[in-house]
């Protein structure tokens, strides 16, 4: 099954992060990429987000993400494995799951 | 054999099966709701059938041609195109194989118990998916147990069982790193069947009970290895002997200390201390086994009037390190109050009570009130005993700290 990893950060927490952070995320991903797992991305802050939407064809604009939470949206990154545990064992490997969720979800299977 | 003697040697035998053939044929598509579909109808079969034809030799042969039927009817109907039909003839193939050799169906039951007690599950729902999947039992009986309507009941073991297979939990034993927080999972969600059943006392037999026990013997009958396993099905065996013992012929509550252990049943103390040998030969205490142990503590210090009181306050004070748990403070202040009497136990009782915990928990004040009455503090008894009154869900409970009133007031 595919799952897309969706990492939470809380952006306090990862500023206070020590250098050896990058580190730790360079041997991830080359362990990542040694499982011939290679998709994925990390995100700029939440500050530089934008987000716009549209009601009854008017655009609005809004500075800033989606929602205000202190955990936010800052990346990505997509493992094909047998099931939810071997998922869950990519996510708990991320350096990120230190600094805040990862959340594991199905990606959608068009039949 | 009367068809009487038939008929509960057929429902034996599907219970038996029936685990075995959900785990097996869920197993490989990870899809339990489908697998009980096609089950059902072979059941029912059976139960029409075994009666009067008797039981086949083979029953799990038996049920899974019947179940392979319904089951490929099912697939096809929703795979039209010829890529399904392939993978439906693969798949028929295999059961067909599995139903002439009934002796090589693999026996997935305890994966099956992994995926139900999965943390992806919701914490309440790992136990009442456990009943459902591996004994058959209907959203029906487990929502009385569990205090739950049985529509509610019924939506959230479809969405438990959805999950299974939406989220991709897997049907496999954990490997040996992660075994044992997962094997404390599958022990509490059948500990939390047998907590339900203990109360089943009032009216005829206890289902519940009787299935939790089941299931421990079957988790220790295929990983004997695990000491854990073990002290469950002892701990659960301890306080099965002593059911008869809790109700005088009257129906009114009997405490521990007070039963007549001539109407324990020996038997089950029997296996319940050969289990805890077992267990604590087998390797590090944990929480169930000291639990055990501290029964087999109290059967001594009844039945044979050993001086236990000073290992079962130390098995507390072992088992309060392990689990930090409130209610275990409790269960040791009652303990350490026949050693150092009720006053000094009151004065463990009072640092309790700081946890908010404690403020609606029955077993605290009825504890409360039978501490304080025995110091003579009576005002403080009166007001705990009422607390614990108001706070009982058991009427047997609730007779006897009535007594315990009255007797407060006339003495």
């Amino acid at each position: 099954m595919r799952y897309m990893c969706l990492i939470h950060h809380d952006e306090a927490a990862l500023a206070a992060a020590p250098p050896s952070l990058w580190g730790e995320y360079a041997a991830f991903n080359e362990a990542m990429a040694k499982a011939g797992m290679t998709s994925g991305e990390g995100l700029e802050p939440s500050s530089k987000a934008t987000s716009v939407r549209v009601n009854a064809g008017k655009k609005t604009v809004i500075d800033g993400p989606y929602a205000d939470t202190k955990e936010q949206f800052a990346g990505y990154f997509i493992v094909d494995v047998p099931d939810l545990d071997a998922a869950l064992d990519w996510a708990a490997r991320c350096p990120s799951a230190q600094y805040g969720t990862i959340e594991v979800r199905p990606i959608k299977a068009w039949k | 054999m009367s068809r009487d003697e038939a008929s509960q040697t057929a429902e034996r035998v599907a219970r038996e099966s029936y685990g075995r053939l959900v785990a097996y044929l869920a197993a490989r598509t990870r899809d339990v709701a489908g697998a009980e579909d096609a089950l059902a109808e072979a059941f029912a079969t059976a139960l029409r059938m075994w009666p009067a034809e008797g039981v086949p030799q083979n029953p799990d042969a038996w049920l899974l041609t019947v179940a392979r039927r319904r089951q490929t009817d099912a697939v096809r109907r929703r795979h039209t195109r010829t890529a399904g039909e392939a993978h439906l003839q693969l798949m028929a193939d295999e059961i067909e194989d599995a139903a002439q050799s009934p002796d090589d169906i693999p026996d997935r039951r305890l994966a099956l118990m992994f995926a139900c007690a999965h943390p992806a599950i919701e914490r309440g729902m790992r136990a009442p998916l456990i009943l459902q999947t591996i004994l058959g039992l209907t959203a029906q009986d487990i929502a009385s147990a569990f205090l739950i309507s049985p529509a509610t009941m019924g939506q959230r073991l479809v969405r438990a069982k959805g999950r299974i297979k939406d989220a991709g939990i897997p049907f496999n034993i954990p490997d040996r790193e992660a075994l044992p927080e997962r094997l404390d999972a599958v022990l509490e969600a059948i500990y939390a069947a047998y907590a339900k059943g203990w109360g089943e006392i009032d009216g005829a037999g206890a289902p519940l009970a009787d299935e939790a026990i089941w299931l421990g013997r079957l988790v220790v009958s295929l990983l004997p290895a695990e000491p854990e396993a073990k002290g469950m099905l002892a701990l659960m065996l301890y306080a099965e002997a002593r059911r008869a013992a809790r109700r005088d012929p009257n129906g009114a509550y009997v405490p521990l200390d007070q039963q007549n252990t001539a109407h324990w049943d020996d038997w089950q103390i029997d296996m319940a201390e050969t289990l805890l040998r077992e267990a604590n030969a087998g390797g590090p205490s944990g929480r169930y086994q000291i639990e055990a142990a501290i029964q087999s503590a109290h059967v001594a210090r009844r039945r044979d009037n050993a001086p236990t009181w000073p290992a079962i306050v130390a098995l507390y004070d072992h088992l309060y390190g392990l689990t930090q748990s409130p209610v275990v403070a409790l269960n040791r202040a009652a303990a350490y109050a026949e050693l150092e009497g009720p006053d000094a136990a009151l004065a463990l009782l009072d640092a309790l009570a700081a946890d908010k915990r404690m403020a609606d928990y029955q077993p605290y004040w009825a504890a409360r009130g039978h501490l304080a009455a025995k110091a003579g503090r009576k005002d403080d008894a009166h007001e705990a005993l009422m607390l614990a009154i108001g706070l009982s869900s058991d009427d047997a409970v609730r007779q006897y700290l009535h007594k315990r009133l009255e007797a407060l007031r006339d003495g």
